[in-house]
């Protein structure tokens, strides 16, 4: 694990795709160690906030400052949806991906690396799966072997984008278990979230999110009934005529 | 008088038709080891385009390749040279403007492949088609492995070494990327490239070919053992070296058979391939008709 970096700031983030806004005008600090839960309905830029942090989106707008950490230095879950799962590998080799940052792509996966996988595997408990191809798992197995990449990746912050879509209670808990472990070892977890129960069981700290921030800030306060009532208020539906958004040059002449 | 004739020449039946004519003849030496390192470097090629679901791109590319290839012998007559140039100049274009269209208008990978090339196909026609006569289209089109001279070999050797020696290099880039390419981009600067490295070694492959079995010949080569592998093994790394196997093993027959019959080779290097194809497709253990219709008894658990 690399030295224990500073907050990572939101400075009036705005992101988006094509200039159309799905998160507008966030502004916010995850402290080092936090536990954040993401929520909000459908279409609230959830995951697209993760997709930010994690470095694969530029913002439209603001900016995401980070003390030392690099944003490929996160490890980031994305939705299952985007993993090839009918591509011929075993499971041993999937997780062992994980240890891509510290190798490159050319480096020799040695011994110490190998008991790293092995490792693993038996925190998630697939001991024994090892060389069953990824195509013959449950929804819930790949999961358990997804979590296991990230162990392997060993990063100070941990992005995960719906981790327990599809996921069947006895697995829920044991991989909520390895988030409370992961938090007891002083990483920062964000994790989008459909079930509120989920957040409000496992996450100290919400932003509740609906395309503008709606609030943020300690779990059972955010999410209470006047919130949320807020959040489902927005509106998905796509302004065609939507005008540039003035915000930034009215906040600055009224300073 | 006839039966002593068949009783003399009955032992060597076999080393006439297999051995014979590599033995005399230099083309058939040529044509065997241009095409072998053809099918080395591209069967393997194959493979990952299957797997990242391109199996249609490579048809498209290798059309893609003509009006470059064509220009090349419009500026310089049949000048292999020329000709090699202007198809990877062509092919190259082609497949960069198809991942740059995709990555920055909304239109996806497919559409704008489809488009490309069938524009590039069409100038490539109508070039050829000015200048030229339609002997010489066929002969790009279909190409002439008994043509091969020392540049050709060389030029086909150096590509499938080169090929090889890549996609050993980049094969943790290369199955990364077909894997999770989201994963591969979030934790290496190099992910973006990747897809336009294996595009650019795919055009190379096609190039490299053409002169031996025609621009549409090569795909062949390429697409149809990695296809038959597929239905034999689930392993990827026995599945490259396998395609490359069954791709050396149709170079070989279809070259026989091309001698025997006085077919052209190149279309019948690939009906060999074809045949193998069909072959796994119904017997193959990872897939075929026979494994999924008649499974054997499931397991205790």
């Amino acid at each position: 694990m690399a030295a224990a970096p500073g907050p990572i700031r939101l400075v009036n983030l705005t992101l988006g795709y094509d200039r159309r806004p799905a998160v507008h005008h966030l502004e916010g600090e995850i402290a080092p160690g936090a536990g954040l839960a993401v929520c909000g309905p459908n279409g609230a830029g959830k995951s697209t906030l993760l997709k930010a942090l994690a470095g694969l989106l530029a913002p439209l707008g603001g900016r995401i400052d980070r003390a030392s950490a690099a944003a490929r230095d996160v490890a980031y879950l994305p939705q299952l949806v985007e993993v090839d799962r009918s591509f011929p590998i075993n499971v041993r080799d999937f997780v062992a991906m994980g240890a891509m940052r510290r190798l490159g792509l050319f480096g020799r996966l040695d011994a110490g690396e190998r008991a790293r996988t092995a490792e693993a595997l038996d925190r998630v408990g697939l001991v024994g799966m090892e060389d069953r191809p990824i195509d013959t798992l449950s929804g819930g197995q790949m999961q358990r072997v997804l979590f296991a990449r990230l162990i392997v990746q060993d990063q100070r912050v941990i992005l995960l984008d719906e981790p327990f879509g599809a996921i069947d209670e006895a697995t829920t808990q044991d991989l909520l278990a390895l988030i409370d472990q992961w938090r007891a070892e002083g990483r920062t977890v964000v994790a989008v979230l459909h079930e509120l129960d989920l957040a409000r069981r496992a996450f100290p700290e919400t932003l509740l999110l609906a395309r503008e921030p709606i609030a943020w800030g300690e779990t059972r306060a955010t999410l209470c009934g006047e919130n949320l009532a807020r959040a489902r208020a927005m509106s998905e539906a796509y302004d065609r005529l939507a005008r540039e958004c003035l915000r930034d040059e009215e906040a600055e002449h009224a300073h | 008088m006839r039966a002593s004739a068949c009783g003399t020449k009955k032992p060597n039946m076999l080393t006439d038709v297999f051995v014979a004519p590599f033995v005399d003849y230099e083309f058939m030496r040529r044509a065997l080891v241009g095409s072998l390192a053809l099918a080395l470097s591209g069967a393997p090629l194959g493979v990952f385009l299957i797997l990242r679901r391109m199996s249609l791109a490579g048809d498209a590319l290798s059309h893609a390749v003509l009006p470059g290839a064509a220009i090349g012998y419009l500026v310089a007559g049949l000048s292999l040279p020329a000709m090699t140039f202007g198809g990877l100049v062509a092919g190259l274009v082609v497949a960069l403007a198809t991942g740059a269209a995709s990555r920055f208008t909304t239109l996806r990978e497919d559409a704008s492949l489809a488009a490309f090339y069938l524009v590039s196909l069409a100038l490539g026609v109508t070039l050829v088609s000015l200048k030229g006569s339609s002997v010489d289209l066929l002969h790009v089109l279909f190409g002439s492995v008994f043509g091969l001279d020392d540049s050709a070999l060389l030029m086909l050797a150096g590509v499938s070494t080169l090929t090889l020696a890549l996609l050993a290099v980049f094969y943790r880039a290369l199955v990364m990327d077909t894997l999770d390419p989201l994963f591969l981009r979030q934790t290496s600067p190099l992910g973006e490239f990747v897809p336009f490295l294996f595009l650019g070694l795919v055009v190379l492959n096609l190039v490299a070919g053409f002169q031996a079995l025609g621009t549409l010949m090569a795909v062949g080569l390429i697409m149809l053992p990695a296809a038959a592998a597929r239905l034999w093994t689930h392993e990827l790394s026995a599945a490259l070296s396998l395609a490359a196997g069954v791709a050396a093993l149709c170079v070989y027959f279809g070259l026989v058979f091309s001698n025997e019959t006085g077919a052209p080779t190149g279309p019948a290097i690939i009906l060999a391939a074809g045949l193998c194809y069909f072959v796994s497709l119904i017997f193959g253990r990872a897939g075929g008709v026979l494994r999924l219709k008649r499974p054997r008894r499931h397991l205790e658990g």
